[in-house]
C-alpha cells in the first residue's frame, strides 16, 4: 500500500473525495443502526430493538479508546488505516447482523434465566464491531486533518442527515435485510472512493475494492439467510398450525405486514366477543405487523347478516344509542372490523383512518374480493393518515368517533409500547375528539381488559380530565363505561347521558353477558355481575377518579394512570417503581404481570450507556493521557470533558424534542424522525462548514454567539409553535415538511457550531485531547438519546427543552470563561 | 493491527464464566422426588401469599399430591432437568412454553377434578397437565394444534404409563363431541374468544379454566362456571395478591 508509512503533513485540508467518502460511511452507520432497530422489531421485540441503541455507544467508545492508543502508528498509516475500516464496516454490517440472528436469545425468558443475559451481551458483542470500524474512519480523519476538522464535521453530518432520510426510502423501497445489503455496499464503495482519494497503489485494486461492494449481497443470496423471528411471536407460532400458510408479505418504514390464511384451522380474532353471540364469525384471514400484532380481515358476501357477531362486542354499544344512519369517523381502521361493525349498524357515512398504507393496500387491493370490498363500500372513504393528524385538520363533524383496538393484546401486556409517544390517548387528543362530535354524538374508545387494570383506569382518567378542563358540564354525567371478559369501551357523550341511553346500555350489556362499570347513577349492586372480578376494581376506580379524591387515587393507584398529555405523550407508560419489588416478591405466583417492561428497559439501556460510558471515556483519562504536573492541565480536562458533554447532550436534547413536537404535525413518528434527524443534521453540517472559516482564536466568540442564537431562537419558537400549528396542519404534507425544514434551518445552523469550534480550539492548544473530546460528544449523544426519552416521561417536552438551552448556555459560559492563568476558554 | 479493547476482553469472559456455569448436569432419580417436595413446599408457600386473591390459603391437598407424582423432569429437554422443578415456566420448543408449577397447581385446583370426572384439554402441549390431570381424573383428552408436539407428548404419556390420557392433533375450538359432556374443560392455548362449542360441551356445575396473557406469563385467570341450570358466568382471577392502591386511604 502505495504512501503508508510517511509521516503525513497535518495541516492540509482533506482531499474532497476522502470528505464524500467520509459522508458515506457515515450515512451508512446511521442506516446500519436504524435497520438494526427495525430488523429486532421483527425478529424479536420493539423495546429490545431500543437497546440497540448503546450499541453504537459502545462501538463509537472502544474506536476513541483504540485511536488514542494507537494515535501515533494508525496516522503514520492513515490511507491503509481508513480503506481497512471502511472496508470492514461494509463486510461486518451484513454479516454481523447474520451471526447476530443465530443467537438463541429468547427475551421472554430475561426474567427468569441467566443464560438469556449471556445471550443478550453475546449479540451486543456481536453486533458492535461496524460501529467500531465507521467510527475509526471519522475519528482518523478528524486527528489526520487538524486543519479540516470543520469540513470532516460537515461531512460527517450531512452523511448522517442524508442516511436519516435515505433509510426511510430505502425501506419503501426494499425489504429490511436488503437494505442492511446496500447498507454493506455503501460501506464498501467508500472504501474504494477513499483508495482513490488518498492515491494510494496499485491503482487497479480499486476495481477489486469496487468489486467487493457486492460481496454482502452475494453473502445474503449463498447462505439463504433471511429474518429469523422467535418461536414466540405470534405468526412463528401460526405458521406451525396445520395448513397454515402466508399468502402475502408487504414491508415500508411502517412495518413488516405478512397476510396468513389458515384454512384448518381458522382465524376466529374477534376481541371481546360476547359468548352469547348468535351469528358465527367468518372466514378470516390474519394480518400480522413484525410477526406479530394480529389484525383480522374478515370474508364478507355484501350482505348484513352475516356481520351480525360485530354487534355482539363491547364496541357496539354506541350504535344502540344512536339515531339511525349516523355518520361515524373510525380511528385506526386495520383490517376493517370496525368498519363492517358501522356498515351493520347502518351508519351512513363512515370516514376510515387507517396509518399503513400497505395495510389498506391489503383490504382494498390484494384482498379486495374476499373482504367484500369493504373499503370501496359507497358509504365509506378510507384516508392513509395518522388518527390525530387527520382529526386536526378535519372540518367535519361526526355522531360516532370510534377509536378501534389498535394494539395487539399480546404488545400490549409486555409493556412494549411504554416508551412510545402515543399522541392518540392524550387530553389534547380527547379535546379534539369531542370537538368533532354533532350534538348527541359518542367518542368510543375500546381497551383490552388488562388486570390488574390499568390502561383502562388511564383512560377513565384521561376523559375525566379532559371533560374537567374544557368545561362541557359535570364529567359524571357525561361517561359511559363497559366490560366483557376481554376488552372494555368508554363512552363519552358531548351532552348530558339521558334516562334512556342508561336504558339502552343496560339492555345492551344484559343480552351480551357485559358488566356497566360506570353510568350516571350507578349503584354498587348494579356491577360485577357477570364477569366477576374479586372486587369492583373498574366501578370503585370510576366512583375515586369523579369524587373530589382524584388526585389522591391516581397518587396511590398501583400504576401509573396520571393522564398523558401532549407535553408527556406516554399513555402506555404504567409503571411505577414499586412495582418492581413487588412483582420479584411474588414472581413465584406470576407476578411478573405486574411489570410492563418498556420503562425499566429503557433504565437498564441508560444505566448501561452510562456504564460503557465510563469504563471508555473516563478511565481512558485517567489511564492513558500523559499527566502533566500543573493544576491547568487536569483543570483543562474537567473543562474539556463538560464543554464536550454539554453540547453533545444539548444537541440530542433539542433534537428529540423537535421530533417528539413534530410528530403531530407530520403525522407519524417515523416521517417526523427522519425529516427532523435530517434537517438537524444538514443545517448542522452547514454551520460546521461555516465555523470551518473562523480562526481559533475567534472561537470562544462565535460559541458564545451560537449559544445565544440558539436559546433565542428556541424561545421564539416555543411562542409562536401552538398557532403555527393551528395555521398550517391542514397543509398538503409536502408543504409542511418545508415548514418544518425552514424552522429547523437556522436553529441547527448555529447548533453545528459549537463542536468543531470548540475541537480547532482545542487542536491548537492541546491537541493529545482531540480523540478523547470526539469521544466524549459521541457518547454524550448517544447516553442523552436515552436519556431524554426518561425525562420526557418524567418531567415532560418542556422541561427538556429547558434542559437542553440550559446545556448550552453553560457550554457557551465555558468557552469564553477566562481562567486564573489569563487564558480564555477551553 | 488494533489491540483489543479491554472491556470487550473482559465481557467475554464474563460471558464464558456464565457460560460455563449454566451447562447442563445430570441428577440422578431420587433426587427428582427430593426436587418434587421442595417444589409443593414452594406451592404451598406461594399460596399462603395470595391467599385473598384466590380465596383460600391451601390448594387441595389431592392437587398437590398428583404433582408430586408426575416427573416434571421427564416433560422437558435434556438440558432444562436440571431446573425442571424449578418455579418457574419452561420452554418446551415449538414456540411453546410449560406453565410454572404453581400456575399449573392453581389451574388444576380451580377446576375441582373429581375421581370420576372426564377433562378435557385444549393444548396438549408438553404433555405435563394432562398428567397431572390425570392423576386426579377418570379420563383426560387432550388437544393439540401444532403435529409435532402431539406426538411427542403422546410417546411421553404413553411410556410414564399415563394410560388414561387420550390426545389428538386438531382444532380445540369445536372441543371433543364424541366424548362430550367434560366435568371440567381447561384451555391452556389462550383464545381471543371463549369458544362456545366448548361451554355447550360443558356439563352443568362443570368449570372451565382459560390463562389469559403471554406465552411466559399468564396475566389472569377466566373462570367459566355453568350452574346446574346452565346459566354461565365469568370469574376472572388475577394470580397475584394485589391491591390497587398504595399507601393509606
Amino acid at each position: 500500500m502505495g504512501n503508508s508509512g510517511t509521516a503525513p503533513r497535518r495541516d492540509v485540508a482533506p482531499p474532497p473525495l476522502l470528505l464524500l467518502s467520509v459522508s458515506l460511511i457515515s450515512a451508512a452507520a446511521l442506516v446500519y443502526e436504524i435497520l438494526l432497530m427495525r430488523l429486532f422489531s421483527i425478529i424479536q421485540w420493539h423495546h429490545f430493538a431500543y437497546m440497540m441503541i448503546s450499541l453504537a455507544l459502545l462501538g463509537y467508545g472502544a474506536s476513541g479508546t483504540c485511536l488514542t492508543l494507537a494515535r501515533g502508528f494508525l496516522l503514520r498509516h492513515f490511507a491503509s488505516a481508513f480503506v481497512l475500516n471502511a472496508a470492514l464496516f461494509g463486510l461486518s454490517a451484513t454479516a454481523c447482523f447474520l451471526f447476530a440472528q443465530r443467537v438463541p436469545f429468547n427475551a421472554l425468558e430475561l426474567l427468569w434465566s441467566l443464560r438469556e443475559w449471556a445471550h443478550l451481551i453475546l449479540i451486543y458483542l456481536i453486533l458492535t464491531p461496524p460501529f467500531f470500524f465507521a467510527a475509526n474512519c471519522i475519528g482518523l480523519t478528524y486527528q489526520r486533518y487538524k486543519a479540516g476538522i470543520g469540513r470532516t464535521y460537515a461531512a460527517d453530518l450531512s452523511g448522517a442527515g442524508v442516511g436519516a432520510l435515505g433509510v426511510v426510502l430505502l425501506l419503501f423501497w426494499v425489504f429490511p435485510l436488503n437494505a442492511l445489503v446496500i447498507a454493506s455496499g455503501v460501506g464498501l464503495a467508500a472504501a474504494s472512493l477513499a483508495w482513490v482519494a488518498l492515491a494510494l497503489r496499485p491503482r487497479t485494486l480499486v476495481v477489486s475494492l469496487a468489486a467487493a461492494t457486492a460481496v454482502p449481497w452475494l453473502l445474503v443470496r449463498w447462505s439463504g439467510a433471511e429474518l429469523r423471528p422467535v418461536e414466540y411471536k405470534s405468526l412463528s407460532q401460526t405458521l406451525r398450525i396445520s395448513g397454515a400458510v402466508q399468502i402475502e408479505e408487504r414491508s415500508s418504514p411502517l412495518g413488516l405486514l405478512s397476510v396468513v390464511r389458515s384454512p384448518e384451522v381458522p382465524f376466529r380474532h374477534v376481541p371481546g366477543l360476547s359468548l352469547n353471540s348468535p351469528v358465527p364469525v367468518p372466514e378470516q384471514l390474519g394480518v400480522f405487523t413484525d410477526g406479530d400484532g394480529l389484525s383480522a380481515v374478515n370474508r364478507w358476501d355484501g350482505s348484513r347478516d352475516s356481520l351480525g357477531f360485530l354487534d355482539y362486542v363491547p364496541s357496539a354499544l354506541p350504535y344502540h344509542l344512536l339515531p339511525p344512519k349516523p355518520k361515524v369517523l373510525v380511528l385506526g381502521a386495520g383490517g376493517g372490523s370496525e368498519v363492517l361493525q358501522a356498515i351493520y349498524h347502518g351508519a351512513a357515512h363512515i370516514d376510515a383512518v387507517e396509518l399503513n398504507p400497505d395495510m389498506i393496500d391489503v383490504v382494498s387491493r390484494d384482498f379486495a374480493d374476499f373482504a367484500g370490498h369493504v373499503y370501496g363500500h359507497p358509504s365509506v372513504t378510507v384516508h392513509a393518515e395518522e388518527a390525530r393528524s387527520f382529526v386536526a385538520a378535519s372540518r367535519e363533524h361526526y355522531d360516532l368517533i370510534q377509536i378501534a383496538l389498535l394494539d395487539a393484546f399480546t404488545t400490549s401486556s409486555a409493556g412494549s409500547y411504554a416508551l412510545n409517544e402515543s399522541y392518540l390517548y392524550t387530553i389534547e387528543a380527547l379535546e379534539a375528539y369531542l370537538a368533532h362530535l354533532r350534538p348527541g354524538g359518542f367518542l368510543a374508545v375500546t381497551r383490552w381488559v388488562r388486570l390488574p387494570p390499568r390502561d383502562e383506569v388511564k383512560l377513565f382518567a384521561t376523559a375525566v380530565e379532559t371533560l374537567a378542563r374544557s368545561g362541557r358540564g359535570a364529567p359524571e354525567q357525561r361517561l359511559m363505561w363497559i366490560r366483557g371478559w376481554q376488552t372494555s369501551t368508554l363512552l363519552v357523550k358531548n351532552e348530558a347521558i339521558s334516562d334512556s341511553d342508561i336504558a339502552a346500555l343496560r339492555l345492551f350489556c344484559d343480552e351480551r353477558s357485559f358488566d356497566p362499570a360506570y353510568y350516571p347513577g350507578i349503584e354498587a349492586r348494579q356491577v360485577n355481575l357477570r364477569n366477576r372480578l374479586k372486587e369492583p376494581y373498574f366501578f370503585e376506580a370510576a366512583t375515586a377518579l369523579l369524587s373530589p379524591e382524584r388526585d389522591s387515587f391516581i397518587e396511590r393507584y398501583k400504576f401509573e394512570i396520571r393522564p398523558a398529555s401532549d407535553n408527556r405523550p406516554y399513555f402506555f407508560q404504567f409503571f411505577k417503581w414499586p412495582l418492581l419489588r413487588e412483582a420479584f416478591r411474588l414472581k413465584g405466583s406470576g407476578g411478573l404481570s405486574l411489570l410492563d417492561m418498556g420503562y425499566p428497559i429503557l433504565i437498564a439501556t441508560l444505566v448501561q450507556s452510562a456504564v460503557i460510558s465510563v469504563l471508555l471515556i473516563l478511565a481512558p483519562l485517567r489511564i492513558l493521557l500523559p499527566r502533566s504536573g500543573g493544576g491547568t492541565e487536569k483543570g483543562l480536562q474537567y473543562r474539556v470533558f463538560g464543554y464536550f458533554f454539554a453540547i453533545g447532550v444539548g444537541f440530542m436534547f433539542t433534537e428529540i424534542v423537535y421530533i417528539q413536537k413534530f410528530i403531530l404535525y407530520l403525522g407519524h413518528p417515523l416521517y417526523a424522525v427522519a425529516v427532523v434527524l435530517a434537517g438537524f443534521l444538514v443545517f448542522a453540517g452547514i454551520g460546521s462548514r461555516y465555523a470551518a472559516r473562523i480562526a481559533p482564536h475567534q472561537a470562544a466568540r462565535h460559541i458564545f454567539r451560537a449559544a445565544k442564537m440558539i436559546i433565542t431562537v428556541s424561545a421564539v419558537y416555543v411562542l409562536i409553535f401552538p398557532l403555527l400549528f393551528d395555521l398550517s396542519i391542514a397543509l398538503p404534507a409536502s408543504i409542511k415538511v418545508a415548514v418544518v425544514l425552514a424552522l429547523i434551518a437556522p436553529l441547527a445552523f448555529f447548533m453545528g457550531m459549537p463542536f468543531p469550534l470548540g475541537l480547532a480550539r482545542l487542536a491548537s492548544e492541546a491537541e493529545k485531547l482531540v480523540p478523547w473530546a470526539f469521544g466524549i460528544n459521541g457518547c454524550a449523544s448517544v447516553v442523552a438519546a436515552v436519556l431524554a426519552t426518561v425525562l420526557a416521561i418524567q418531567v415532560g417536552q418542556f422541561w427538556l427543552l429547558v434542559t437542553a438551552l440550559s446545556l448550552y448556555g453553560f457550554a457557551g459560559f465555558t468557552a469564553t470563561h477566562r481562567h486564573r492563568d489569563g487564558r480564555a476558554g477551553l | 493491527m488494533f489491540p483489543m479493547p479491554f472491556l470487550v476482553r473482559r465481557l467475554t469472559s464474563v460471558l464464558a464464566v456464565l457460560c460455563a456455569g449454566l451447562s447442563s448436569f445430570s441428577v440422578p432419580a431420587d433426587e427428582y422426588a427430593a426436587k418434587r417436595r421442595a417444589m409443593i413446599d414452594e406451592i404451598r408457600r406461594e399460596t399462603r401469599w395470595v391467599s385473598s386473591e384466590i380465596g383460600k390459603s391451601e390448594l387441595d391437598s389431592r392437587v398437590l399430591n398428583a404433582m408430586g407424582k408426575v416427573p416434571r423432569h421427564e416433560f422437558v429437554s435434556e438440558d432444562l432437568r436440571g431446573i425442571a422443578y424449578v418455579n418457574r415456566p419452561l420452554p418446551i420448543g415449538y414456540g411453546q412454553t410449560i406453565s410454572q408449577p404453581f400456575i399449573v397447581a392453581l389451574m388444576t385446583d380451580l377446576l375441582r377434578v373429581e375421581p370420576d370426572d372426564t377433562v378435557l384439554e385444549i393444548g396438549t402441549g408438553s404433555g405435563y397437565q394432562a398428567a397431572v390431570l390425570a392423576e386426579l381424573a377418570k379420563r383426560v383428552y387432550s388437544i393439540e394444534i401444532v403435529p409435532e408436539l402431539t406426538k411427542i407428548a403422546t410417546e411421553r404419556l404413553k411410556r410414564l404409563g399415563y394410560a388414561e390420557v387420550e390426545t389428538k392433533t386438531g382444532d380445540g375450538y369445536y372441543g371433543w363431541p364424541e366424548h362430550a359432556p367434560f366435568d371440567a374443560i381447561i384451555v391452556t392455548a389462550a383464545p381471543t374468544q371463549i369458544p362456545p362449542p366448548l361451554v355447550q360441551q360443558l356439563k352443568p356445575g362443570g368449570r372451565m379454566i382459560i390463562p389469559v396473557g403471554g406465552q411466559f406469563l399468564p396475566q389472569y385467570l377466566v373462570l367459566v362456571e355453568k350452574s346446574e341450570q346452565g346459566t354461565v358466568s365469568t370469574r376472572q382471577i388475577v394470580p397475584v395478591q394485589f391491591v390497587p392502591l398504595t399507601g393509606a386511604h
